[in-house]
């Protein structure tokens, strides 16, 4: 990727392009150095390097309450998938139906719903809807605005998945004498998801990372399990930074198996296809919460 | 209905903070992520390096997490800014992942050809940018980025968590006081729609405007 858009940019360097080159290697390389020691020494002249404040975290104490923070994470997560894939089908089913109010019900729907933050719903959810009588388990408090706002999108993944299957394909089923609903369901919704499968990966990140606002409903997932943790410990940028390693290499490697998945995708389907799955620029998640 | 028309001007400078926050995040967010794109398309690898790893880390990380990382954690290693400007560096540090990604997805839809081609017509480097590059750059570039402006719009809601006033914050405070909280819900829903689809459309027409009628 980066050769490409170098290649763009620059031509080949000549023998005095790269001994400027080679220069700007080794000042890039002392300015990194420079400010990673300023980091560090900031991170000293505060006492936060000592020992025993990163070490306390090896202690089965610690890291019992951030496995369990886990725990809850990965129950929100996969809860909030688990309901929101198959709804996001209906729902973009909904917006390709031949049904005009379906079909105009849905596309609302799609619109409000990405373009409402999340925690506003969440708040609605949490302090609002008591007062009328609904008043969810604090775990569905969290899951439940999750799966509506994403729901929105997910839906708008499937639509792209089934309108870049293969006009002859719903042809064909036609011609073989199936019905319409037939037809969708047994020959254009599996190849349209196993298409939208690297993307269904990526909005798993995304997933991930709305379940951290679990800090809010104070439902035990591993922000809230972060924060509990330092009331007690005071270790506050320790413990955040680890969490955030925590966030960074899982969703770093959900996305690397998105990227994979996209690639053995795309060199066992119709080239047309995949054509308009690879161009979607991967990894640009409408929700950034 | 009364208690917005009783605290209309409590809600509104909730809007005000909101729109504060997007316009310096957005603002922040496309002047550091160009930045970094130039530095992960630079010759020089380790810029490439920092950019990438920024990119990968940034991406990566739950918008509360870094927003809960820089509002408490760095006043523990002696560095201290307002909330307000803590939550705004978040919103523009974050959407800078996700601008970089975007710009260089631009430079990378341009052809090699033609970039070549300008090149050997003895088009300086800033020339092939200005009549070649960035024109079909930026038409590639549009949409992503009218998406990112949604997403800080949606994501500046988030610094209502760590406890800064804007429309989120106050309408949960609001809604404490008060015995109709559907209503405050349904009005601050409104709102961020409404801004969400202005943007929309602002991007619609940009994207118009830079294809110059050219049907993509």
């Amino acid at each position: 990727m980066t050769a490409a858009a170098t290649r763009v940019l620059f031509d080949e360097p000549g023998p005095r392009g790269r001994a400027r080159i080679r220069i700007a290697t080794v000042v890039g390389l002392l300015l990194v150095a420079g400010l990673v020691a300023l980091a560090l020494y900031q991170f000293y002249k505060n006492g936060q390097l000592g020992r025993s404040r990163w070490l306390a975290f090896a202690q089965p104490a610690y890291l019992g309450f951030l496995a369990e923070g886990i725990r809850g994470t990965i129950i929100a997560t996969v809860l909030a998938a688990v309901l929101s894939f198959p709804l996001g089908v209906v729902l973009a089913l909904g917006r390709l139906s031949r049904n005009g109010v379906l079909r105009r019900v849905s596309t609302w729907y799609i619109e409000l719903f990405r373009s409402i933050p999340l925690l506003l719903l969440i708040y609605a959810f949490l302090l609002a809807l008591p007062r009328y009588g609904i008043n969810l388990p604090i775990l569905w408090k969290l899951v439940v605005p999750i799966v509506l706002v994403n729901v929105a999108v997910l839906a708008e993944i499937f639509r792209a998945g089934i309108l870049v299957v293969d006009q002859g394909q719903s042809e064909a089923a036609a011609a073989l004498g199936l019905r319409e609903g037939q037809a969708m369901r047994s020959v254009i919704l599996p190849q349209a998801v196993r298409l939208v499968v690297p993307t269904l990966v990526t909005q798993l990140v995304a997933l991930l990372k709305d379940s951290t606002l679990g800090y809010v409903v104070s439902y035990p997932e591993l922000m809230k399990q972060a924060q509990n943790l330092t009331v007690y410990t005071h270790l506050l940028v320790q413990t955040y930074l680890i969490v955030a390693g925590i966030y960074v290499v899982v969703n770093l490697l959900l996305s690397r198996f998105a990227v994979w998945l996209e690639r053995r995708v795309g060199s066992r389907t119709s080239s047309r296809a995949t054509r308009g799955q690879a161009a979607e620029p991967e990894g640009v998640p409408q929700t950034m919460a | 209905m009364h208690v917005v028309t009783d605290n209309l001007g409590f809600l509104l400078g909730g809007l005000l903070v909101t729109l504060e926050l997007t316009v310096l995040g957005f603002v922040g967010a496309l002047l550091l992520g160009t930045v970094l794109a130039v530095f992960r398309v630079s010759p020089v690898a380790p810029l490439r390096w920092v950019g990438a790893v920024y990119v990968e880390v940034l991406r990566n990380m739950p918008l509360l997490t870094l927003l809960i990382l820089v509002v408490f954690g760095l006043p523990d290693i002696g560095i201290t800014f307002s909330l307000f400007t803590s939550a705004a560096l978040c919103m523009a540090g974050f959407g800078a992942a996700f601008v970089c990604e975007a710009v260089r997805g631009g430079i990378n839809a341009v052809s090699v050809g033609q970039a070549e081609a300008a090149r050997s017509l003895g088009f300086t480097f800033t020339q092939s940018l200005r009549y070649v590059i960035l024109p079909p750059a930026f038409r590639t570039m549009v949409q992503p980025l009218v998406n990112i402006f949604i997403g800080v719009v949606l994501g500046s809601s988030l610094a209502s968590a760590v406890g800064v006033s804007e429309l989120t914050n106050r309408t949960q405070v609001l809604n404490l006081q008060s015995a109709e909280a559907v209503v405050l819900f349904l009005v601050s829903g409104a709102i961020y729609l409404a801004i969400a689809l202005l943007g929309g459309a602002a991007g619609g027409a940009l994207e118009r405007r830079v294809s110059g009628g050219r049907a993509r």
